[in-house]
Parts: C-alpha cells; sequence; structure tokens
C-alpha cells in the first residue's frame, strides 16, 4: 500500500494543435476504483491509452505498479486488464476461442487457460453461448465477452473504457455488480463513464476533466458537498419564465438550468423553499412542478461543466465530438457561492 | 454472477503471465486468423471466383485473340492467372489488418504482453495458408480448361512454390498500406492502383513485346512479369537460373524493404 496502483503526473498530450491532455494528475490508491467523468471529447479515453500503453504522452510521467508506462512498457502490460470502447474482441472467433486467444497471448500454461476460461464463462454467464461466434452476440453479451477477455490473465489493475455505454439499464446493473466483485478481489480499477450513476455507485474516487483538464476532484459525497446540502428544482411551461425566475432567485444560491428546468443549489432547504415560494408568487411565476431533493453528481457536474463552458476554450471544438445528451444540456450556471 | 469470484484466490497472484514469445505469439495470431477464414467461407469462395472467371475469359473470350509463339495459350496464361490471383488476394492483408485497427481489436493486442511483429508475422502467416489453397484450386481449374505443364513435377512445384513466395512478399507491401488506411474502404482504394499497373502492365496475360516501347522497359522488369517469367519456364518449354534468381531477388528484396516498415508502422499507429 505503499506506491499507489496506478499514478498520472502532469499529462500533457497534443494532437497537431488540439490539446487533447492539457496537464492531468491523478493517483489511485491499491484495491480502489477511480471514476474518471467527463463528456465525450474530455480526454477520457486519451488518459486510458496512456496508461495501457496505446500511446505516448508528450510530457508527465505515468506508472502503473510503480512501473513507468513509457520506459516499460512491456513490463506495464503484463500486469495490466483493458476492456471497454478501445479494446474489441474478435467477431469471427467464439466466446471461448477469444478467452483462449488472451491466455495464450499472456503465455498462461494451457491447463490455466482452460481454468479460466471456465470459471469466466461461467462469472458472465456465457457459458451456454461459449462456441458460438462473438457475432452472434447481443450488446450486453458482447461487453461481458470483453470485460471477460480483459480478466483471463487475471490483471491487477484494470482499465475500463465506458464499460457500459450502449447498455440497458439491466445488463448495467449486472456488469457493475461484476466489476464490485472484482475490486473486492483486490483489483485497482480505473473507470471511464459519462454516467454519473455508475461513478456514484462504484468509485471510491472521483475526477471530473473537462477540456483536457481536471475541474474537480474527491468522493462522490465531497463533490456533492461542494454544491450545498440541498437542490430545489423549479420546472416551468414556458423557457421564458426560467430565465425571469433565474433573476429572481439568484440571491438565494447557486443556479444552473436546463430546458424547461430551473436548479437552486442552497444549504438550508426548508427555509430556502419558502423563500423561494414567495419569490415565485411575488413576481407572478407559476411553476409546473416545485422539488427538494439531495444533490447528485449530475448537479456537480453541470455546474463543473456548465462553468468550464463559458470560458473560451481554444481547440475545443476538435478534441470534442459532441455528445448530444450532455453537452446540450448545460446552459448556463450562475449566482452565489462559487 | 459473482458467486465463483469468492473462490478465486486474489488478483495480485497473477505472476504467471509470461514474456513475450515472438514465434509462439506469431502462431496464436494465424491460429486466430485461420479460424476467420474459415468462419468467412464465401470470403474465399468469391475470392476464387473471380480468377476462375479470368481463366475462361482469357482462354475463351480474348485467347483466340493473343498468339504467343511457341506456347498453346493456356500455357502462357495460367502462370500469370496463378501470379494475378496472389497479388490481388495480397490485397487481403491490408484489409483485415486494417479492420482490426478499425474495430479496436489491435488495440487490444497492444495492450498484451505479446511481440510486436506478432499480429504481423502470423497475418501474413495465415494469408500464406489461404494461397496455397487457392493456387491449389486454381491448378485444378487450369487443368480442367486443358493447362498441360510439360515439366518434371518437381519443377512444377517449384514454379507453384515461387507464386507462394511472392504472394508471401506482397502481404508485407499491402500490410503497410493497411496500417497506413486504418480502414478497411480506404485500403482497398489505396491498393487498387498500386495491383492493376503491375498486374497488367505485365507479361501475365499478353507477351511484353506488344507493348508500347516506353511501357515495355517497365513491364519487362516488374517484379510480376519477373515472377511470371520465371513460373512460366518452370511450368512450360524449362527456365534459365538466371529467370528464377531474379524472382527469388525480388521476392526477398520486397520482404526486407517491407517487413521492417510495417513492423515500424504497426508499434507507432495509435
Amino acid at each position: 500500500m505503499t506506491a499507489p496502483a496506478i499514478l498520472a503526473e502532469d499529462l500533457v498530450k497534443t494532437f497537431g494543435d488540439v490539446e487533447a491532455l492539457k496537464g492531468v494528475s491523478f493517483d489511485v490508491p491499491t484495491g480502489t476504483v477511480l471514476g474518471l467523468l467527463g463528456p465525450n471529447g474530455a480526454g477520457k479515453t486519451t488518459v486510458v491509452r496512456i496508461l495501457t500503453t496505446l500511446l505516448r504522452p508528450d510530457r508527465g510521467r505515468a506508472e502503473v505498479l510503480g512501473v513507468d508506462v513509457t520506459e516499460d512498457p512491456m513490463g506495464t502490460r503484463m500486469s495490466i486488464g483493458l476492456a471497454g470502447q478501445n479494446a474489441a474482441v474478435d467477431e469471427n472467433l467464439s466466446g471461448r476461442e477469444n478467452l483462449r486467444l488472451v491466455g495464450r497471448l499472456t503465455h498462461l500454461p494451457s491447463a490455466e487457460i482452460k481454468r479460466r476460461s471456465d470459471a469466466l464463462l461461467e462469472q458472465f454467464d456465457l457459458t451456454r453461448a461459449e462456441h458460438r461466434l462473438v457475432r452472434t452476440y447481443s450488446g450486453g453479451m458482447r461487453r461481458r465477452i470483453d470485460l471477460a477477455a480483459a480478466l483471463v490473465h487475471r490483471p491487477p489493475v484494470l482499465f475500463l473504457d465506458e464499460p457500459t455505454s450502449g447498455l440497458d439499464p439491466r445488463s448495467r446493473t449486472d456488469l457493475w455488480g461484476t466489476i464490485e466483485a472484482l475490486v473486492d478481489d483486490g483489483t485497482t480499477v480505473l473507470l471511464t463513464t459519462q454516467y454519473l450513476e455508475e461513478a456514484d455507485r462504484l468509485a471510491d474516487r472521483i475526477v471530473v476533466i473537462d477540456h483536457g483538464a481536471v475541474i474537480a476532484d474527491g468522493t462522490a459525497t465531497e463533490l456533492k458537498g461542494r454544491l450545498g446540502s440541498t437542490v430545489i428544482e423549479v420546472g416551468f411551461g414556458d423557457p421564458t419564465n426560467v430565465a425571469r425566475a433565474s433573476e429572481q432567485l439568484a440571491p438565494l444560491g447557486a443556479i444552473s438550468t436546463e430546458g424547461h428546468q430551473l436548479r437552486l443549489s442552497v444549504t438550508d432547504g426548508a427555509v430556502a423553499m419558502l423563500a423561494t415560494v414567495r419569490v415565485l408568487d411575488a413576481a407572478h411565476l407559476e411553476p409546473l412542478t416545485l422539488a427538494l431533493r439531495e444533490p447528485t453528481l449530475d448537479d456537480v457536474f453541470l455546474s463543473l461543466t456548465g462553468h468550464a463552458a463559458e470560458e473560451p476554450t481554444p481547440g475545443e471544438d476538435a478534441d470534442a465530438t459532441p455528445a448530444p445528451g450532455r453537452r446540450g444540456r448545460r446552459t448556463r450556471t450562475a449566482g452565489a457561492g462559487r | 454472477m459473482s458467486a465463483p469470484s469468492t473462490t478465486m484466490p486474489a488478483p495480485t497472484s497473477a505472476v504467471k503471465v509470461g514474456k513475450p514469445r515472438w514465434f509462439g505469439d506469431a502462431l496464436t495470431i494465424a491460429w486466430r486468423n485461420v479460424l476467420n477464414i474459415r468462419r468467412n467461407p464465401e470470403l474465399l469462395v468469391f475470392s476464387t471466383i473471380q480468377p476462375v472467371i479470368f481463366v475462361l475469359m482469357f482462354t475463351y473470350v480474348f485467347g483466340g485473340a493473343i498468339r504467343v509463339p511457341g506456347v498453346p495459350y493456356i500455357d502462357y496464361l495460367m502462370p500469370g492467372i496463378f501470379v494475378q490471383t496472389v497479388v490481388f488476394g495480397s490485397l487481403t492483408t491490408g484489409v483485415g489488418l486494417a479492420e482490426d485497427l478499425q474495430t479496436g481489436l489491435i488495440d487490444r493486442f497492444r495492450s498484451l504482453p505479446m511481440a510486436r511483429s506478432a499480429v504481423l508475422v502470423g497475418r501474413t502467416f495465415a494469408d500464406l495458408l489461404r494461397n496455397v489453397f487457392v493456387v491449389a484450386l486454381m491448378a485444378v481449374v487450369g487443368f480442367l480448361v486443358g493447362w498441360r505443364p510439360n515439366q518434371s513435377p518437381l519443377s512444377i512445384l517449384a514454379g507453384l512454390g515461387l507464386v507462394l513466395a511472392f504472394s508471401y512478399s506482397l502481404s508485407w507491401l499491402f500490410a503497410i498500406v493497411g496500417l497506413y488506411a486504418r480502414n478497411s474502404e480506404t485500403a482497398q482504394a489505396i491498393s487498387f492502383p498500386i495491383m492493376a499497373p503491375l498486374v497488367f502492365a505485365s507479361s501475365a496475360f499478353v507477351p511484353v513485346s506488344s507493348m508500347p516501347g516506353w511501357l515495355q522497359t517497365f513491364a519487362e522488369h516488374q517484379p510480376v512479369s519477373v515472377v511470371v517469367d520465371a513460373v512460366r519456364g518452370l511450368t512450360y518449354n524449362g527456365s534459365t537460373p538466371r529467370e528464377v534468381l531474379a524472382a527469388v531477388a525480388w521476392i526477398v528484396g520486397i520482404v526486407a524493404v517491407c517487413a521492417p516498415i510495417a513492423v515500424t508502422r504497426y508499434r507507432r499507429v495509435v
């Protein structure tokens, strides 16, 4: 437990004139999960590619289990597993053959490959499909065989690049359970995701990156704590009312808006709720919905990246493939406490 | 789902992961690629239909108009067809690599502690095996339409061996194309302009002497012609050692230049 399992120090990577990473640093203690959170094009995949020896950083240092990733890539590869959007399995091989492929390429004895394949196929509920070609698998099965392939050689450090993107909720929950079991066994995991729920559930610590820079770092609780203790959500039928309400409510706390919705982060929920009602009533603004709730990572994310988006960032476009779901949501943040 | 995990030893016991072995790793990749060929039999079938059509077309359509002194046209043609088939067939090396890059399979390989040359050595080896099958099939088709080589069986086998060796060298050339193209469509688009002049501005189908003078110099000395001429000699009317040596020199030269370039490119490709 002396050195961290994964260490990233001031990683810089430029593609052409696009700065994909502008000095990213973090570390992951052995046996814990780090959630790397950010919108598409934030630089998450670039970080993973550097740490898994697929890409050399322009500057900075990266270590896995104390081994320098750029100085000893082969040594690094001995102890890592990679799954997710970056790594694939062979569609024309069966599930079992794919596991054998990885087992052979990591030079395990054949008896061990067989044992590991049996166990993994069982664990990932693929035993009945083990002889079917992967091209006939469903999306969820593909992700499972992909993850299984990353585990054949029992890597102590696991990189999962958006492991559940595109999965249905049921498969996602299943995969979460699997990842939790791995961590219970002592595996260190770096997980990139766009889903806050996923980071909230799996990650011991969360690093939020946007435009190639770390914009927040902490536990889920810490990140939520930054936003005040409670969120008041006000929904309007008419978006123009959202803007008017924002002005009126600004003195009460930090505001972020999104379409017909307005979120107000406050410290004293009940009192702020009363104040909100009074302000809206006085301004003759009638909300459709009005709710008081605990803040989620979504709120943190919106306020953090929303803030970052307001600052002019050169080279943003080429780096970022806009994610309609995420990017389109942030509109503006205003107000107190930040 | 997680039940067996409790019985597994902690992952920190993962010390059995072995160091890269260039030959063993290449064999593993070759195994994987051969499985891929077997799982897509239609691809193999269609890649042999095209040369069969060429045999029939050149024999029955153009053959009557092409006169080669001292050789029945089918015996002149078959060595050209063999070589043409493996030239076009070597496209699959590049296209396959580009596909593996596209799907992210290469990324998985590059994150594993395997020999850096294995993906390329294994694939070119699997493609060589595929060509053994294709060439054998073409020989049968040729025989059915009247191909009658008049040299010793050993000499004929040497000729076919030369065709296969040439196909192996071209696999390395088109591996480079595939690694630069990064997707299969681009790989095909880049490859055709390289292949077409090599195959058609050659002695594969017609004697070079029938071409305009400025083209003859190129057509006579480019690798396809050199190999075709050597194979032609080895199967019909005898060859000189010089012809065979020239073909071998081209083959060795292409591998010696292209293999290091391809491996270097593979290490750097992002």
